[in-house]
């Protein structure tokens, strides 16, 4: 973990509440898809939680990558009073803790991995789907979202080659269904999963085979010295910032 | 440095500034980050006879420059503690380290205290009756002058380590608490554990932590923590440790001049993790500002 100050260099909605975050810094620490920063606001006493979306080593600059410079993408909905108000910087300066959470374990995926976002649990997904394909994978994603205004990363994902299957809730781009609708059937070698805790919950119920997926908790501190954000699994008590986000399927115990 | 010294029941700490019990863990996460050792001292998790998981989640929300927690003294119980962190936190922490034990019976406490009494490294024990999370237990023990007493008693008899009894704020009169304590042969008094709060959530018109209430700590709470240790310390004359809302260096000098004589950090380090370091990195700068040769003069100038 480190904490460090970050140039805010973009800051737009690009979905229906969705925003960009571009923010230039040392991203040294940040080396595996499905960590998160955590973002201190002013006014606001705990930090916010956000996922790497992805990482440009060296930065749209080329300051180069020793230098540990870099450019951190993050996507935000905003979801109350602290990304509200994040919204509304257009620069500045943001104190940033990076390396936090254990992210995505790409070593487990196969050829064939299988990538499935719910909404802004997608996220995660562009710079796990980089390092995939980096690695030789060939990777599918499988993105659901409630209507075609709240899509992300659709492009950014067909741009590095990743077949993309698209579901909406109301039809109103591709698939009309949920992600659990559009996944049945696609063959995988393995699967990561982000996002909402009952999209989470569906789609375990029709995947087949390993996988791991990425939770959410309400965050003291996010580097482990709280346990505000413990979860029960089959090893024993974890920590969601630390231990987690991202468990494997076989450790979690399912409510229902 | 000389004029950061303090001493705390008999033990000298470099500076005043000591981490607060369920911020700082058992001290690793933090010495990946920085030299733990310049830190006056720190005091570990609250420890009890069992494991506990503590509440449900969620258990952390937010407010007006503080946040509530309601996570219910998990710990993997002083077993475990004496196996496995106790160990870990000897390699990254050298000095006297506080131990914050907790229990649901008397007889709990003086378990834990006596099981725990044979650890060099521990220095005091912080022996915390005021937890407002625990239903039947932890909120007792501090409201009421008979079992602080009772408690006080107990883990004095099984240890001659300093008692340092860790008070709640949730109380008509801290003071009559205090000197319950005193009476029982507790070595120090330490304040405030967190206050009993809540908040909802307007989108779903329910409490936003599972538990219902918790406990609000951080800079909200930093006037009415000074005030119970300045009443405090006008009533005992047992060393007392200040915390609450301490954010920084003023505020380490403020809570001396009310009669501390030292103090603790605890929610700041959750946000700024670097925030001790940076306060003991501070603290001389601020000596000077204020026209103060050692810390330790100013300790109760407010009295
Ligand atoms: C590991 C992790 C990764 C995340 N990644 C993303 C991401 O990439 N994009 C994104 O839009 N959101 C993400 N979130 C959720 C994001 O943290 C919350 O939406 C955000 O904190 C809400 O803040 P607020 O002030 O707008 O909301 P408020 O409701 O006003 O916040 C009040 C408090 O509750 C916390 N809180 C509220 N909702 C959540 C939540 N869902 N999860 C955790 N804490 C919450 C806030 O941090 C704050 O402390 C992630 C959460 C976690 C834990
Ligand atoms: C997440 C969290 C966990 C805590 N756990 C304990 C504990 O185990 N034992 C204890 O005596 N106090 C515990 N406390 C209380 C703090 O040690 C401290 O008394 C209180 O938070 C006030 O100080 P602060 O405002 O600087 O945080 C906890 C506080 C927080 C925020
Ligand atoms: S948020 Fe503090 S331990 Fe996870």
């Amino acid at each position: 973990m480190k904490e460090s100050i970050f140039e805010i260099l973009n800051n737009t909605e690009i979905a229906d509440n969705v925003y960009r975050l571009d923010l230039k810094g040392d991203v040294s620490e940040i080396v595996r898809p499905g960590q998160f920063i955590n973002i201190a606001l002013e006014g606001f006493f705990l930090r916010r939680p956000i996922s790497v979306s992805n990482v440009y080593r060296g930065g749209f600059d080329n300051a180069g990558p020793e230098s540990g410079q870099g450019v951190v993408t993050v996507l935000y909905k905003v979801a109350g009073k602290g990304t509200e108000y994040l919204s509304g910087l257009k620069d500045g300066m943001l104190n940033v803790l990076t390396g936090l959470g254990n992210g995505f374990d790409i070593s487990k995926a196969g050829s064939r991995p299988l990538l499935i976002g719910g909404g802004i649990g997608s996220a995660p997904m562009h710079m796990l789907a980089a390092e995939l394909i980096k690695k030789g994978a060939a990777p599918t994603a499988v993105l659901g979202f409630r209507g075609s205004r709240e899509v992300i990363l659709e492009a950014e994902l067909n741009k590095l080659g990743v077949r993309t299957v698209i579901a909406t809730m109301d039809g109103s781009k591709g698939i009309k269904g949920t992600a659990a609708d559009a996944l049945k059937g696609i063959d995988h070698t393995y699967f990561y999963a982000c996002g909402p805790m009952p999209m989470l919950n569906s789609i375990r119920k029709v995947l087949e085979g390993d996988g791991e997926y990425s939770f959410e908790e309400r965050m003291g501190c996010g580097f482990g010295a709280c346990v505000g954000c413990s979860m029960e699994t089959k090893n024993g008590v974890k920590r969601v910032c630390k231990d987690g986000p991202v468990f494997s399927g076989k450790e979690i115990i399912w409510k229902d | 440095m000389e004029r950061l010294k303090t001493t705390l029941c008999g033990i000298e700490l470099d500076n005043p500034v000591i981490a607060a019990s369920g911020t700082f863990g058992y001290g690793y996460e933090f010495a990946e980050l920085y030299d733990i050792n310049i830190l006056g001292s720190f005091s570990f998790k609250g420890t009890t006879k069992d494991p506990r998981y503590g509440n449900p989640t969620p258990r952390i929300a937010e407010c007006a420059s503080g946040m509530i927690n309601s996570v219910g003294l998990q710990n993997p119980g002083v077993d475990k503690v004496i196996e496995e962190e106790l160990p870990k936190l000897k390699k990254c922490f050298h000095k006297p380290v506080m131990a914050n034990i907790s229990g649901f019976s008397a007889e709990e406490y003086e378990y834990v205290a006596e099981r725990l009494n044979a650890e060099d490294q521990i220095g005091w024990f912080e022996v915390n009756i005021s937890c407002p999370n625990v239903h039947g237990g932890g909120m007792g023990f501090g409201t009421d002058p008979h079992m602080a007493a009772e408690v006080t008693k107990r883990v004095r008899k099984v240890t001659n380590k300093p008692v340092i009894m860790k008070l709640t704020p949730n109380v008509t009169d801290i003071t009559e608490i205090a000197k319950a304590c005193e009476a029982e042969g507790a070595d120090g008094i330490s304040l405030i554990n967190t206050i009993m709060a809540m908040r909802i959530d307007l989108r779903t018109g329910r409490p936003v932590l599972r538990n219902g209430t918790g406990g609000l700590s951080g800079p909200a709470v930093f006037p009415v923590a000074l005030r119970m240790v300045w009443q405090t310390a006008k009533a005992v004359s047992i060393p007392i440790v200040g915390l609450g809302g301490i954010s920084s260096a003023e505020d380490v000098i403020e809570m001396m001049m009310a009669g501390a004589s030292a103090v603790e950090v605890g929610a700041c380090n959750l946000t700024e993790p670097f925030i001790c370091k940076r306060i003991i990195e501070e603290l001389p700068e601020k000596l000077d500002k204020y026209g103060i040769k050692n810390i330790r003069d100013i300790i109760g100038s407010a009295l």
